[in-house]
């Protein structure tokens, strides 16, 4: 197995990850990014971003490109859509095994692991993916020129989908768990106002079905327990975002919604290893913050190890590749 | 031009040609968007390693992008990208929507049989 050795290893390459890395970088540490997707992480799932300081209006993908370039100029190796088979986080020498056929390994660890959007989880789903199902309104909208689709889900992106969605199909109805919104009010009074929009309220989609393409839907009563079968051209899933947190289960801290349990300076239960980003237990969840909590992420880290100069390594220890 | 590090299809020749010239080809029709770009990223990553299959991407609005929309087997495909397994000149697979790396190199296995020895 093939082994390297770093001063600290950020695992995930989103805002959070690629600015503990720039920050780790420029104080000469010598710093690996690891990431299982793509670099940018959501941020390259936003078409434009206007509320960034400094910056009046950028696409997701421009935002994390420059912020990749700004972390490789410092010195940081960025590693992507790799996959990590395992992690050891509990001695003073961290190791992370990539593919199974290379191990990592540093004093400091920083989890910036990000989140994905959350699916339904029910019989049909991955079969009709991008055929009839989707996760995004601005890329496959007008694949439902006057068609009739649902949107599923009652928070801010659900509602505001919804409406924007109204450009492009003949009826959009809104599937919603709870007897009530989470969006903010402006959003559900936009909704409400649009008529193209109906509502079916506490339900739930339990099956999607169809031939070649995705043609009906089940939609299930969660009061009644009654189902219903609805024809339906497509289904947009809207229903909010999970953390990438199950290779950490049984390893460190997790509350119950598997988010990573940090200090305010980020310290996880285990020494020696921070998290950063839409991974961890908090409230607020936009780039900004991410941006804020790799910079904590990172200082905190350097603090660690000026206090804890612990020995790298040496070369006795790499095994060379069979 | 879709801003990746593929090499892009920007013609009906170079699609032809692309089809004569190689094997194993696999073209990824898409926009700068946020189902589109992971799979770019993931082309990108497979390209070194998978040295016997030809990674191309395509504008799905340009003025080749029906070359793809408009194959039967795209026809039911309402996700973007559309991205599409050619062996021989022939489709050999076809999948609509984000995929991730375990998702391509299953189908890269699977039909382009010759793996390159990885790095």
């Amino acid at each position: 197995m093939n082994s390297d050795s770093y001063d600290v290893i950020v695992v995930g390459a989103g805002p959070a990850g690629l600015t503990a890395g720039i920050y780790l970088a420029r104080a000469k540490m010598r710093t690996l990014i690891l990431n299982e997707g793509t670099v940018g992480g959501q941020t390259v799932l936003t078409h434009e971003i206007a509320n960034y300081p400094g910056i009046e209006s950028i696409s997701g993908y421009q935002l994390a490109t420059v912020m990749k370039n700004q972390a490789k100029k410092f010195g940081c190796t960025i590693r992507a859509n790799i996959s990590v088979t395992r992690l050891d986080l509990a001695g003073d020498i961290k190791s992370v095994e990539v593919n199974g056929r290379e191990r990592f390994t540093a004093p400091a660890v920083i989890l910036a692991t990000g989140g994905r959007s959350r699916t339904l989880g029910v019989p049909g789903e991955e079969k009709f993916k991008g055929k009839g199902i989707s996760y995004c309104a601005t890329c496959d909208g007008d694949f439902f020129q006057d068609k009739d689709i649902i949107v599923v889900g009652g928070g801010n992106s659900a509602l505001e989908e919804a409406v924007s969605l109204t450009k492009y199909a003949r009826s959009v109805t809104v599937v919603h768990q709870f007897d009530h919104f989470q969006a903010f009010a402006h959003a559900i009074e936009d909704a409400k106002r649009n008529p193209k929009i109906s509502f079916v309220m506490e339900s739930t989609i339990a099956e999607f079905s169809g031939t070649d393409a995705l043609e009906m839907v089940k939609i299930k009563n969660l009061v009644t327990g009654e189902t219903t079968d609805r024809k339906i051209d497509g289904v947009f899933v809207f229903i909010g975002y999970v953390p990438n947190t199950e290779k950490l289960d049984g390893i460190l801290d997790l509350n119950k919604a598997g988010e990573i349990m940090v200090s305010p300076l980020l310290d996880t239960s285990l020494p020696g290893v921070y998290a950063a980003g839409d991974s961890i237990a908090k409230r607020y969840r936009q780039i900004t913050t991410a941006v804020a909590d790799g910079t904590v992420a990172a200082l905190n880290a350097m603090e660690y190890l000026r206090k804890n100069a612990v020995p790298q390594p040496t070369e006795e220890l790499v095994e060379t590749e069979s | 031009m879709l801003q990746t590090g593929l090499t892009h299809i920007l013609s009906e020749k170079d699609f032809q040609e692309t089809l004569k010239n190689n094997d194993n080809v696999m073209v990824c029709c898409g926009r700068m968007g946020p189902m589109c770009i992971p799979v770019y990223g993931v082309m990108e990553e497979l390209e070194s390693e998978y040295t016997h299959v030809a990674f191309r991407d395509m504008e799905f609005d340009g003025p080749i992008g029906h070359l793809i929309r408009n194959l039967p087997e795209c026809r039911n495909f309402r996700g973007l990208p559309f991205t599409v397994y050619f062996r021989d000149g022939k489709v050999v697979s076809a999948t609509s929507s984000i995929q991730n790396r375990d998702q391509v190199t299953q189908i890269l296995d699977a039909e382009f049989a010759t793996k390159a020895v990885t790095k």
